[in-house]
């Protein structure tokens, strides 16, 4: 069979016929995908599992390839030349029905192939220092081995502490931190006191900051060491979640009100975009969204735009400051819970001993390859016991097939289910486990009581009371995170503290933990997280005031000033509007639940998934006007021009809706957006800067140590 | 690493960002000198580069075509950001920017293109213009010789764009305050912070802080970008000025109270702490600060005096229980906690006492009451605990009180492993009396069951409990006793 190859040379010149391409490479034959760049090799991979071409290998250009500078030539000069030449039958084939979500597993090679490349920047055997928090994402993607076989020799964290390396060369891989760039500083400069010579990399991911080449030149080392970027910037963590695993997004955004992230975001999006887009719908809201929008659009229009049948249609940014009640919730749902005590890391988590009922400690991936989790991740806490003692029993069952069988069923049970049994198996008692360990911390700390006032909040009941449980909290010194996310619970749905309250417990507070907390309170204020009632000003006419000046434009550095003003969360009638918090009388039956509520017991719908579901249903923002205002404005959506693809096609993207969290985003508002994808028939696919909880949300927000 | 690469270092050594002080007196001058050597540099450059166009295409071929290296080179180029690389025939762009060489790779025409603002959005179809059309046009523009001029011609807004992209650019024809200035608002309008700082960057070392200072105030966005970057370089004098000039004292009274964290030796934390009470913070913070002062102070006594009694071995309570970790730093209330524990009885003169240190920091009853029923609880001290809570009234009659629920003291004190005998008093104490019956069931204070469902005059209930309890226990004869106690009026 002739193979039908497109050739796509993005950035450099469109489209070229592949057969034209082979005749200027000597020794290259044809059923060789040659590619001359990733974003190509994306392209053909994906068009060839599209065309279920299977006798395409792509790799990466085998043949030697002699005369480069003719071959530059020629490519230049096919420059807007639109060839593909077609043979075979399969060049559009059937394609099914049901949305599927996009393979992202390209991503990751994307990211590993780019780090091999900058590693060979650095010939020779070379340790390499990696940065604490790069490490998980680094392992998703690459293992040792990888490493190893491009003359990586050790490696080492990044712990700010003189280094041991007796290495020749030096390879860093951090994020473009200035405190690491110091101290890459410090080992360069120690080095060049003791007259050692070295070569020095820094590998900054996702990218590098004028700041820190700054601080490079200052330090009088710039030169000595050489700098790259690894542009390392998503990373999936399952079938359905894509992070940046950058959670000092977050603060550096919304707290110190540095943009050093938004090209970050734009650059993430212009990624998705053209591997898995066109998009043709943006929807959005939130000042960052909107920002992260614009620098994606002109990075878009920096490059080149290729024709290729869209995998994602929808998209959906939101900055976390939209909603920051729902993160600071406790999480109820499988998934969720088990993040806010076990904290799962990169989508891998390790359970103590007590979980595992041996010894030590086993790490455990949690994603929707572990059948028995995927199964529970989305339910509620109180379902899953339930779920977990059926399928025990049912395995129970499968393992009695046993007796009773001859030798030849005997054999064929043992090679086609017992692994699978063993497998299940394995995973039931980790989770039944996981599941056991979570109950007793949680009666421990008296969870209902402590859910009951929660509730309360969101459902602005019985303030008092509330008020006097947090105080108790505070005074008996119980864990001081959770402490400060019900002040901080406290203050987002009442808009502030009466000022009495405020001071009161802000004493109590700092007494309790230790009064270098007044900069936490600080921090906390600025943000907007926990604020005191602004005496005299009544709520309307902060924000018509507020409101004015969002809606001109020329005020811009005046909306600025006064964002902190505008930072009232409005959440009793945002409540109300949106019908978050369903009348308490109903039963609520978990088992079967009706709304997205579920994740919270059916105390609350999350704000965040909410604004999505009525956005996504009004396709637009019309008739949320009031929403908007009250969440301070910045909500926009634009429609593409017709791309070109059938409607067929379309319809399928259009059902699959990336939702970009700017900020982070929380297991259970994942667990809310599947479901509603399963209810109305979408497909959603989370984006998020990284994955938060409120225990993250708020250690961020401290400034309590050195 | 790449050849071309010392003709870069150059540039950037000898024109970006030279260190530079404020206190420069001919700062001008050597900034003209500066300037004027980095254009030099450039300009060889650009003409070095010119001449080597076509070689350096070879050398891209340089590495074995088929090594990974190679294709990945490409990969990384694209992934970038597909537009900047037009010219990605050229690897050295990817390490650190360098000046043009082939126009076509920069896209100019994208530049003079009407940019959209902020808030305006372009549709897709608008922003897809034509693509082959729009970056080959510049190539017509630009012939090879005007390279020379490129430097100076930069708009501002071509500079923040090129920034954006990593290619190279060059701050130092930005020299009037209006330029600097057009140029850090259009940094702020690219929404780019990494860009923002830069140029912060460049005015810091080009500008007197006054100037800026005075020029930052009605720019937010930079501002907070200038503040975060001086945070983060450790730049605290500058930035306590910045706060003073803006008025902003109460930040900067938190900014300098924060280094007390960096002060390692208590001493001198304590010296630096008391140095901090001068600061204007808000009033309320102010008492708190003042409130760390003297617990620090406080703690520094306490802790030399302890560990002394401690090795020489003199208290029985050190000896008991020994301590786990010094006191210092410590939250008040862990303080106080740990003054319940060493030195409870102390008299009120000793800065030790738990009543002292109640009065010094103002501790709430309920707050004394949870402390130091903690900690005497934790030493099984029972009678103290009871008197914790017991009054006397004008009569003389004792009963008992607290500011908190009973029902919170129970468990407290169960908590702490306290025995049934005294739990049960407690139990007992609880008003609510369903709620009472679930402490004691919880806690199995069968006592306060049977006596509760006694007074309730609850048969029905009492023959349930009846068979809960073991047979040949004091319980089950109690209720024997009771169920069979004829004067008794039954409800049910």
């Amino acid at each position: 069979m002739r193979v039908l190859f497109k050739l796509v040379l993005l950035s450099q010149v469109g489209w070229q016929s592949f057969d034209h391409f082979m005749t200027a490479c000597h020794g290259a034959r044809p059923g060789v995908m040659v590619v001359f760049n990733l974003a190509a090799a994306v392209t053909m991979s994906a068009w060839c599992s599209e065309t279920e071409c299977v006798d395409c290998r792509l790799g990466l250009l085998s043949a030697p390839l002699m005369d480069l500078p003719q071959v530059t030539r020629e490519v230049n000069g096919w420059a807007g030349v639109s060839l593909c030449s077609t043979s075979g039958p399969m060049a559009h084939s059937v394609r099914r029905d049901a949305p599927e979500l996009p393979d992202f597993s390209l991503l990751k090679r994307l990211a590993r192939d780019q780090l091999i490349y900058l590693l060979e920047q650095l010939p020779g055997r070379k340790d390499l220092f990696i940065e604490a928090d790069l490490m998980s994402p680094l392992d998703r993607i690459a293992n040792v081995t990888t490493l190893k076989q491009h003359d990586v020799d050790k490696l080492y964290k990044v712990e700010h502490k003189p280094i041991v390396s007796t290495s020749d060369q030096l390879c860093f891989l951090i994020r473009p931190r200035i405190k690491t760039v110091k101290w890459i500083c410090d080992v360069v400069n120690a080095d060049k006191a003791f007259g050692r010579f070295r070569r020095y990399k820094i590998i900054f991911s996702p990218q590098k900051f004028y700041a820190c080449e700054n601080l490079l030149e200052e330090q009088g080392i710039f030169g000595d060491v050489t700098t790259d970027e690894w542009s390392f910037y998503l990373l999936p963590l399952d079938d359905d979640i894509i992070s940046l695993e950058l959670p000092e997004f977050f603060r550096d955004y919304f707290l110190e009100g540095d943009q050093r992230w938004v090209r970050t975001a734009g650059s993430a999006l212009h990624l998705l975009h053209s591997v898995y887009g066109p998009f043709s719908k943006v929807y959005g809201i939130g000042r960052c969204s909107k920002m992260a929008y614009e620098s994606w659009r002109e990075q878009v229009e920096e490059g080149e735009q290729r024709a290729r049948q869209a995998e994602i249609g929808n998209v959906f940014l939101i900055d976390r400051d939209v909603d920051l009640v729902t993160p600071l919730c406790s999480q109820v749902v499988y998934e969720g819970l088990v993040d806010d005590i076990f904290r799962i890391k990169c989508g891998c988590v390790e359970f103590c001993p007590d979980v595992t009922s041996s010894d030590k400690s086993i790490k455990v991936m949690l994603n929707s390859q572990d059948k028995v989790f995927n199964e529970i991740r989305n339910e509620h806490f109180s379902q899953v016991f339930g779920f977990l003692s059926q399928k025990a029993r049912n395995l129970q069952t499968a393992y009695d097939k046993r007796s009773g069988m001859d030798i030849k069923q005997m054999k064929t049970f043992v090679s086609e289910e017992l692994k699978g049994l063993k497998q299940e198996h394995r995973l039931l008692s980790l989770h039944i486990g996981a599941s056991e360990s979570m109950m007793k911390k949680k009666t421990k700390q008296d969870f209902q009581e402590l859910l009951k006032t929660e509730h309360s909040l969101l459902e602005g009941f019985e303030i008092r009371e509330c008020i006097s449980y947090i105080e108790e909290h505070i005074n008996r010194q119980v864990s001081m995170v959770e402490s400060m996310r019900l002040l901080c619970l406290l203050s987002l749905t009442e808009n502030g503290l009466l000022p009495k309250d405020y001071r009161s417990l802000k004493n109590q507070f700092l007494q309790s933990y230790g009064i270098e907390h007044l900069l936490t309170f600080s921090n906390l204020k600025q943000l907007g997280l926990l604020v005191e009632q602004q005496p005299g000003e009544t709520l309307t006419v902060m924000e018509s005031r507020v409101g004015k000046l969002v809606n001109d434009k020329t005020a811009g550095k005046l909306t600025d000033a006064f964002s902190s003003l505008a930072k009232k969360s409005n959440f009793r009638a945002l409540g109300r509007r949106l019908n978050l918090v369903p009348k308490s009388d109903e039963e609520y039956d978990l088992r079967v639940p009706r709304d997205m509520a579920y994740i919270f017991s059916g105390a609350y719908i999350p704000l965040s998934c909410k604004l999505i579901e009525q956005v996504l249903e009004r396709d637009g923002w019309t008739g949320l006007e009031e929403v908007t205002r009250m969440l301070n404005g910045h909500e926009f959506a634009v429609t593409a021009g017709s791309n070109g693809s059938d409607a067929r096609v379309k319809t399928d993207s259009q059902r699959i809706i990336l939702v970009m969290f700017l900020g982070g985003c929380t297991f259970s508002e994942i667990s809310a957006l599947r479901f509603l994808g399963r209810e109305k028939g979408l497909k959603f696919i989370v984006v998020t800067t990284a994955i938060t909880n409120s225990a993250r949300l708020l250690e961020s927000m401290l400034d309590n140590h050195a | 690493m790449i050849r071309g690469k010392p003709d870069e270092d150059d540039y950037w050594n000898n024109s970006k960002f030279k260190a530079f002080t404020f206190d420069d007196e001919d700062d001008d001058f050597t900034r003209l000198k500066e300037s004027k050597r980095a254009v030099n540099s450039i300009r060889s450059l650009v003409e070095e580069e010119d001449e080597e166009d076509d070689v350096e295409k070879v050398s891209w071929s340089g590495e074995p075509v088929g090594s990974i290296s190679w294709s990945v080179k490409e990969t990384e180029s694209s992934i970038r950001s597909t537009g900047e690389v037009r010219d990605q025939s050229f690897p050295k762009i990817h390490t650190a920017p360098s000046l043009p060489k082939n126009s076509s790779g920069y896209s100019l025409s994208s530049l003079f293109k009407g940019k959209a603002k902020t808030g305006s959005f372009q549709s897709f179809s608008e922003s897809f213009g034509d693509p082959s059309i729009r970056n080959y046009a510049p190539e017509l523009r630009k012939p090879k010789s005007e390279y020379k001029d490129y430097v100076s011609d930069w708009t501002p807004e071509e500079t923040v764009k090129r920034m954006q992209q990593g290619k190279v650019y060059s701050l130092e024809k930005f020299r009037s305050l209006q330029d600097k200035l057009l140029l850090l608002d259009e940094a702020v309008n690219a929404h780019d912070g990494n860009v923002i700082t830069a140029v912060l960057i460049y005015l810091k070392k080009s500008l007197s802080k006054e100037i800026l200072f005075r020029e930052l105030i009605t720019r937010e966005i930079a501002l907070r970008h200038y503040i975060h970057y001086l945070k983060e370089i450790g730049e605290q004098k500058l930035l306590v000025e910045l706060f003073k000039s803006m008025d902003r004292t109460e930040d900067m009274a938190l900014m300098q109270y924060r280094d007390h964290l960096n002060v390692r030796d208590e001493n001198k934390r304590r010296d630096f702490l008391k140095n901090c009470l001068s600061f204007p913070f808000s009033p309320d913070d102010a008492t708190h600060v003042q409130d760390h002062y003297t617990l620090l102070e406080r703690q520094i006594i306490i802790e030399a005096n302890d560990k002394q009694v401690e090795s020489s071995g003199q208290a029985d309570i050190f000896k008991k229980y020994p301590r786990k970790a010094s006191i210092l730093n410590m939250p008040i209330i862990t303080t106080l906690y740990y003054s319940c524990f060493y030195h409870y009885g102390e008299s009120d003169g000793t800065f030790s006492s738990p009543a002292n240190i109640r009065k010094t920091f103002r501790i709430s009853d309920k707050q004394f009451l949870l402390t130091c029923l903690g900690a005497r609880a934790k030493l099984k001290a029972w009678f103290d605990v009871d008197a914790l809570f017991t009054t006397k009234n004008w009569l003389g009659y004792t009963k008992k009180r607290s500011p908190i629920g009973f029902h919170r003291i129970v468990d407290i004190l169960q908590k702490n492993n306290a025995p049934v005998q005294v739990l049960q008093d407690y139990v007992n104490l609880v008003e609510d009396v369903e709620q009472k019956i679930s402490l004691a069931q919880k806690y199995k204070c069968h006592d306060v069951i049977i006596n509760t469902y006694r007074d309730l005059k609850d048969r029905q209930q009492l023959i349930v409990y009846r068979g809960k309890v073991e047979r040949s226990s004091s319980e089950y004869r109690k209720i024997e006793e009771i169920l069979s106690n004829s004067q008794l009026r039954w409800k049910n």
